[in-house]
Formats: C-alpha cells, structure tokens, sequence
C-alpha cells in the first residue's frame, strides 16, 4: 500500500498544526506548527554572501535561503526532511543553479571582486563544486560563510562585518538568494553613487497589483528624489504598489545601524531561555529598513524588468522560462537549436550537453533538461524542469512538472501539473503564493513534482501531486501528496 | 423460421454513438450489432426478419437492403408512427408473424452472444407452452430484473425487479421465442414486454426459461459495449481466431480492419478492435478500444478503455482513459488527457477533461 496522506481527512485544527510546506527543496517537503510560530522560532537556516570587488570598490552579494529542518523533525518525524543533498539556491533553473544567476549578474558590475555566500547549511559537495566551478567560470572570488545559527535576514550580514569589510569595499550588493530576475545592478549602482555619501541603501524595488502588494515588503517614496519614506514588511492593508525585490545595494555606514539594532537587541531580549531565538537575529525588512525609512538614508530603485519570488515549484517553472528568454540575447549558445538528428525544439529550451535526447523527442517551449538526462524515443516534454539524471522513457508525456534528480518516467506515462503563473490580464501581477491546500482542504493543483529517485510506473498518469523522493509509483496519482 | 427484431429504441445510453447512427447499426467488433443478430439468425434457417423501427427509418432501410442481398433473406421494415415499446411493435407486426403457426424469434438489437437459436427452438418445442425467453446468469442480479424459474424443467414462476434478498442470479437475455398465440395478448399501443406481457404470461404457466452457456452482453451503454467487445474477442479467439490480427506490437486480442493502418512501435491491445481506414501513427498505445472508421490516433497516443468515434482525430501525447466516448467527427488536441469525457460529434476539444465529463 501507498502510503498517501489524503489531506481531506485531516481536521482544521490539525491541518493548521500540520501544515505542509512545498517548495523547491523538497522537492522539499517541510512542515511546521503554524505560520507565525515559524517566523518566531526561526530554526535553521542557511544563508549565503556574495562579495566581489573591483578597484575602487567591494560588492557583497548576500543569499540567503531558509530550511526549518529541525522544527521539521519536531514537528512529525516521519516527515524527513527532504531538502535533500541540494541546497535550494543551488536548485537548475534555465538548466543553472538558481544563484548562479545573481553570481553571473554581479560579474557584469564593473569592479565586482567577490562573492560571498552567507548560509546556514553545512557546506557539502554540491555546493563546494559549485564555488569553484562560478570561481573558475567568472574568475571572481567566492566564499560561503556559515552561520552558527539562523540569523534573520540582517544577522548573518553584521555577524561577518568583518569578512564583509575586508579591504575597504565602496559599497556591496546583497541579494535574496529565493529571488531571480533580470538584475539590473549596475543600473542600480549608478543611482546609489548618484545619491552620494548619505545615502545607506538602495533597495531594487518594483510595481506589483494592489492586493499582491500585501504579500510583500511595501514602500512609499518621495516620487522626485526616490528616497524611502515609508516601509511596510507584508502590511494588512494597503501602502503601496512599490515592493522590494530582495536585492539591495549597500554603503558600508549601514554597519553603524546594524550595530545600533543589535546591541538594542541583545538588551531587549535578554532571557535566560536556552531555547528562545537567538538574541542576534536582525532582520533587514522590519528592524533596519522601518527605521531607517524618512530618514534620507534609504532609496528605492524602480526597475519594471523580469523579476519573481522562487517559492513554489510554479515559480520555478515561471523563472525558468524568463530565464531562458533571456537567454535568448545574452547567451544564445544556451538555448537548443532544431536540426538534423537533433530533438525536435520548440521555443527556449536548455539542454545540457551531456543529456541524450532521442531525435524523435519533442521538447518546448520552455524546458530545461539537466546534466546525464535521458529522454526517450517520441517523448514529450513542455513547460518544465527535468533534473540531473532523470529519464524520461520511450512515448512519455511531461507537463508543467519537475522531473527531480535520477527519478525514472515509465513509457506511456503522463505527468502534469497546473501552471500557477501571474495573471497575465493585471499588469503587474506577481506568481500567487498560493498555500499548499484549499480552504477546504483539498490540495490546491500545482504544479508536479517528482521528487529524487522516484519511480513512475508505465501508462500512468500523475495529476498535480507532489511525489515525495525515492517512492516507487504503483499507479495513477490525481491531486495528492505522495509520502 | 421468422424473427422480430426490436430496432426502436433511442439508444440514448450509448449517445454520443447514437447521435449520428442508429444504435444497432453501431458496429461493434467491426460489424454492425444488427447484422450479428442476422447472420446468426440466417444461419439458423431464419427466413423472414421484421425490423421494428420506430425512428430513423430511412438509415436502416438503406443499409438493410445492402444486407438482404448478402445474405439472401427477406428483411421487412415494419415502422412505427410513435414508439410502442418492446411489446406494440409485435401487434403492428402480427400479419407478418402469423402467416404459418410456427413460432418466431424476438430479438432486443444491444445484446451479443453466442445466439442459440437452434436450441431455443428445441428447448420451445420440447415443453410445447407460449413462449420461451433466454436468461443468462450475472454477477450482480440486484442490479436487474430477475427471473425465477423451475431448475427441472424451466417454467417460470416470477420475476423480480431488482431483488434486495437473493430470489435468483438469472436474468432476461432479451431473446425469446413465441407461439403466435402470444399475439392475442398484445394491444396496439405502447406496451412493454417485459413488465406487461411476460409476468401474466408466467402467471398462466405459459412461460419457460432457457439458460444460456457461454458470453452474453447487453452492450447498449459504452462501459457494457467495451466490456462486450472484450468478451466477442475472447470467443472469436476460441472460434475463429485466423479472424484476429497478429504482428509487431499487436497484443492479446485485436480485430484489424484489413484496410486500417498501424505505424511502427505501437503496442495494440489486449482487446481492441480498429474499424476499416483507421490510422494509427507510429508509437500509439492502445488497450480495450473500439476505434470506429476512418479515425485517425496520432504518435505516442495512450488509450486505454475509450470508444473513439467515425472520423475522429486524436491528437499527438493524448492520454484518453476511464470509458471516454467520442462521437462521430470530433477532434481531440495535442497532449489532452480526457478522463471520462463524452464528446458530443463535430467537437474540437482544445483542454484536458480531467474528471467524467459530458461535453456539448
Ligand atoms: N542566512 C540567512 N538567510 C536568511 C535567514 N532568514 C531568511 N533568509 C533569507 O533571506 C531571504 C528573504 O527571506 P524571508 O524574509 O524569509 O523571505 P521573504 O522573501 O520575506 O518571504 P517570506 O518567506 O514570505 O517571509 C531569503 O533568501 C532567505 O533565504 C537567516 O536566518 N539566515
Ligand atoms: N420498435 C421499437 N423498439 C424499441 C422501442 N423501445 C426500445 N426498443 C428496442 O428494445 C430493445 C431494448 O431497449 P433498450 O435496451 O431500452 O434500448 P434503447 O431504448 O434503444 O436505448 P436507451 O435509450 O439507452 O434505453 C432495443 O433493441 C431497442 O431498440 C420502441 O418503442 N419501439
Ligand atoms: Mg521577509
Ligand atoms: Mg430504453
């Protein structure tokens, strides 16, 4: 027998205990107590800096990423964690690591020196390869910087002031590492050396819908010089269409705040409380930015280029395929090309070098196939990410889904997910972070996801599930969560 | 010998089907249902054969008279003004039926079998009263009408409509034989055989039961149709099986249309029937269908338990499943998937139809 989780049988209460979280890493599946109670009890999380450095000047770019691994274990021990071997910013989009994308964004900065990472894992292989492999590439230092615990969104950046400061860089950019976009940093750069010595920080910001905006940090600015006057971390009501975009540009003056808000903190949170949070956790959005905002230390920079949040599996999909647009001018080299013997292309499509597609397959718009991919005779792929190692037999049909890392597609199979894309009728409109569930306790249609090493049976049909990694599959699947 | 066979009725559980074709003339393992009552009727020495027809009369006509030719017996088309159910159609047909004082067959136009005429013929004149009817054992007797008869010598004593307790597992396999007599106990008027006629004429002892051996299927709905194709294939296996189609990617049992195509790397069957100048392209797979004439089934197609109508065109990674019926004409898009869906003829389908669906 499966073991399914039939979410219908779970009561409100429960279901409000038990929550599941669904994201990228699990192809992570986390869990926790509820919303708020995570954003207090902050539990592990990873974080990572990016610092590059040209002659006048040191940029950092900090990526940060968040797993609640132990709060996870707490909470339902059966539920493993699954952010597997991979750290989430290392997850392919456009057939690259996610933050591969803000690494290669920062080395088109004139002056950029080095990277640092500033995370919360245990560093392991996958990302040790990955640093020397966007070393080599970009011929810019990276370092991953671990914290001890997780520090918030600001934490990290003042634990390792020093790291940060080394060499006396002009200004650094920090960078959410869950974001991706057309990065508009030396734009940004420009504007923030425009403003001159006083200014702190210069947030990327851009438009959103009316009501989108209340999932975001808000901003109000003077519309003449930019500067922030106001700033909201996820308000109840509505401020402002102008978010933040998690990516910010940096004087080194903001390190006095930082200093300030810090010490303020450990005072204010003195306890003897083993196991309350740590007492150093800063976050950025609601302990330096609301200060800071009016105080003509904090501008907003406005780009209406590609940008979105990568929380969900959708957003992936979504960012893969802008990702790949863009591709389309700064690497055309990237995208698959039709041909003689080659796999039939539609649209943009990333197929890594070493993946063996048959001739007959028919791939796009919209793909990424990864590393030692198989994909075989008359198979079908559309709108999705099909991870390293994963094979895809003979006939098989793959829709708005990921594929994770060495699953196997039976012959026959069809696997499809939901696309969960802006709205493209409202200007603006951001991916919906939509919870995993209905109110009604139904899982709400997503996309697929397959998780690693999963098994997919021949002739079935998987129907906006999330399966869990190293399941093997003994039939059809439609709406479920597959333990 | 003469037979009356019921051709009335709407068909409407077989709709889309029977939207653009008289159910019996649906063809079910690459046959119309029809002709399998005739041919089996003329091989049993049937002579003359009443079609009661009630509505599209000219459709049957033409085709009956293609198949009187063939097969050298007289078909007579005895048209109702307004429908008069499973028993009226007999009284508006009597002067045909009465011509001698020999029994004849009456025939529902859905069901599939090894017909028995021969022994319903023994079996009636052996007890000698009015009429016999056929019953055939299920599975699931709550589910119908049930008969129940004298295990000795087969004299009914009642029936039962759908039984809560156990009463019988035997029910009407809509196939009797008559003594003419019969006819004096029905009106010209819409009356129904089985709820009006048949219990009165239990009642007087005049009715007996003869149990059917072998397959038997009423295939007036397309769950039933498809599970009855299965059943008509495993018997063709049995007793004609140069009649079933093997080669590359061919599994189980599968009926070819000689003229019908099948590319390469394709997995047909088990149980599929593929009507005359059907397409399949090259990595189809297909399993418990019927594939009427002239569709087309595009590369790396999965179909499993569909019925797919005259002329349709599915597309390329279609995945049609779960009893989905498609009426004469419609065309399914590229990478659909159709769970359940009943598509009204002459539809273009352009979105998946995940769960059971009817669509106009
Ligand atoms: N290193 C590190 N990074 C963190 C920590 N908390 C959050 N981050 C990262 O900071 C970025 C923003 O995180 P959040 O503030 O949790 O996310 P958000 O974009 O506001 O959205 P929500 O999850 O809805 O609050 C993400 O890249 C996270 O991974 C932390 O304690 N340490
Ligand atoms: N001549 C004639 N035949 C009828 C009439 N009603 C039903 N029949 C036939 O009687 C047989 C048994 O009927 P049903 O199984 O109910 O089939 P149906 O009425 O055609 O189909 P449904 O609409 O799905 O019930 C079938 O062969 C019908 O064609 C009628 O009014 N006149
Ligand atoms: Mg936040
Ligand atoms: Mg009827």
């Amino acid at each position: 027998m499966e073991s399914v989780w039939k979410i219908e049988n779970i009561t409100p209460r429960v279901r409000a205990e038990y929550l599941v979280q669904v994201d990228l890493s699990g192809i992570a599946v986390e869990q926790w107590c509820d919303d708020s109670d995570i954003k207090s009890a902050c539990p592990d999380c990873k974080q990572r800096i990016h610092r590059v450095r040209f002659p006048a000047a040191t940029f950092y770019i900090l990526l940060v990423t968040v797993a609640f691994i132990e709060k996870a274990e707490k909470v339902w021990t059966r539920f493993r964690p699954l952010s597997l071997e991979l750290p989430k910013p290392l997850f392919p989009v456009a057939g690259l690591p996610i933050i591969y994308h803000h690494i290669e964004a920062c080395s088109k900065v004139p002056g950029m020196r080095e990277v640092i990472l500033i995370g919360f894992y245990q560093p392991n292989d996958a990302l040790t390869k990955f640093i020397n492999s966007v070393q080599n590439e970009f011929k810019i230092q990276v370092r991953y910087l671990q914290e001890y615990t997780a520090l918030g969104t600001a934490g990290g950046i003042y634990h390792f002031r020093d790291q940060i400061l080394a060499g006396n860089p002009d200004v650094f950019f920090v960078m959410n590492s869950d974001v991706c976009g057309d990065f508009p940093l030396k734009e940004m750069l420009s504007f923030h050396v425009q403003k001159g010595g006083g200014s702190h920080c210069t947030v990327l910001g851009t438009e959103a819908t009316r009501q989108q905006s209340l999932n975001y940090g808000c901003i109000a600015e003077n519309k003449d010089t930019h500067e922030i006057l106001h700033y909201v971390e996820k308000p109840e009501t509505y401020i402002s269409s102008t978010i933040n975009c998690g990516v910010y540009l940096f004087s080194p003056e903001i390190f006095k705040t930082l200093e300030r808000i810090f010490k303020k903190n450990l005072e204010e949170k003195y306890s003897l409380d083993t196991t309350s949070p740590s007492k150093e956790i800063i976050r950025l959005e609601q302990d330096i930015f609301v200060p800071l905002a009016g105080s003509g230390k904090l501008f907003v920079f406005h780009s209406n280029r590609f940008w979105s949040q990568i929380k969900s599996s959708g957003a992936a999909i979504y960012a893969n395929r802008h990702y790949l647009a863009i591709y389309r001018d700064t690497h055309p080299d990237r995208l698959a090309k039709n041909g003689e013997g080659l796999p039939s292309v539609v649209g943009d499509v990333f197929i890594h070098p070493t993946a063996e597609v048959h001739p007959t397959a028919v791939l796009g718009p919209n793909v990424s196939i990864g590393k030692h991919a198989v994909v075989g005779e008359g198979a079908r792929v559309r709108e999705s990410i099909v991870l390293e190692g994963a094979t895809l037999q003979d006939h098989s049909c793959v829709l708005y889904s990921v594929i994770g890392w060495n699953a196997t597609i039976g012959a026959w199979t069809r696997v499809e997910g939901t696309p969960n894309d802006p709205n493209p009728n409202k200007p603006f409109a951001k991916v919906e972070v939509k919870s995993t569930f209905t109110n009604d306790g139904k899982l709400n249609p997503s996309i697929t996801v397959i998780g690693s090493n999963v098994q997919v049976p021949c002739e079935v049909v998987i129907l906006n599930s999330i399966v869990l990694p190293d399941k093997s599959l003994s039939g059809s699947y439609k709406n479920q969560i597959i333990l | 010998m003469k037979a009356l066979i019921l051709v009335g009725g709407y068909g409407t559980r077989l709709r889309p089907l029977t939207l653009s074709c008289a159910k019996p003339l649906v063809e079910f393992g690459n046959k119309p249902m029809l002709l399998h009552q005739l041919e089996a009727l003329v091989e049993a020495g049937a002579k003359t054969i009443v079609l009661a027809v009630s509505y599209r009369a000219e459709q049957m006509e033409q085709e009956m008279r293609k198949v009187e030719e063939k097969l050298g017996v007289k078909i007579i088309i005895s048209l109702e003004s307004e429908p008069l159910g499973t028993a009226g159609p007999l009284a508006l047909a009597s002067e045909h039926l009465t011509q001698d004082s020999e029994p004849f067959f009456v025939l529902n136009s859905d069901i599939i079998c090894d017909f028995p005429f021969k022994q319903m013929v023994q079996f009636h004149k052996h007890h000698g009263k009015e009429g016999t009817i056929v019953v055939t054992k299920v599975d699931e007797p709550s589910k119908y009408g049930v008969v129940v008869y004298d295990a000795e010598n087969g004299r009914i004593q009642r029936f039962v409509e759908k039984p809560q307790e156990y009463v019988s597992n035997k029910i009407n396999a809509g196939m009797y034989i008559l003594s003419p007599s019969v006819l004096k106990r029905i009106p010209l008027k819409p009356t129904s055989i089985e709820k009006e006629v048949f219990p009165f004429m239990a009642q007087d002892g005049d009715l007996y039961a003869m149990e059917l051996q072998g397959f038997w299927m009423d295939v007036g709905q397309p769950k039933d149709f498809l599970t009855g194709m299965c059943l008509y294939l495993t018997s063709l296996r049995e007793k004609s099986p140069d009649m079933l189609h093997s080669g590359e990617g061919i599994v189980g049992n599968v009926l070819v249309d000689p003229s019908a195509k099948i590319g390469h790397n394709c997995r047909i069957g088990p149980n599929v029937t593929i009507g005359p100048d059907v397409v399949i392209e090259d990595g189809a797979c297909i399993k418990r269908c019927t594939i009427l004439k002239g569709a087309r089934i595009r590369s790396h197609s999965w179909l499993e338990s569909c019925i797919i109508g005259w002329k349709c065109h599915v597309g390329r990674w279609v995945r049609m499943e779960n009893v989905s019926v498609l009426g004469e004409d419609v065309t399914v898009k590229d990478e659909l998937y159709i769970n359940g869906g009943r598509i009204l003829p002459h539809k273009s389908i352009g979105d998946s139809i995940p769960e059971p669906q009817i669509v106009m």
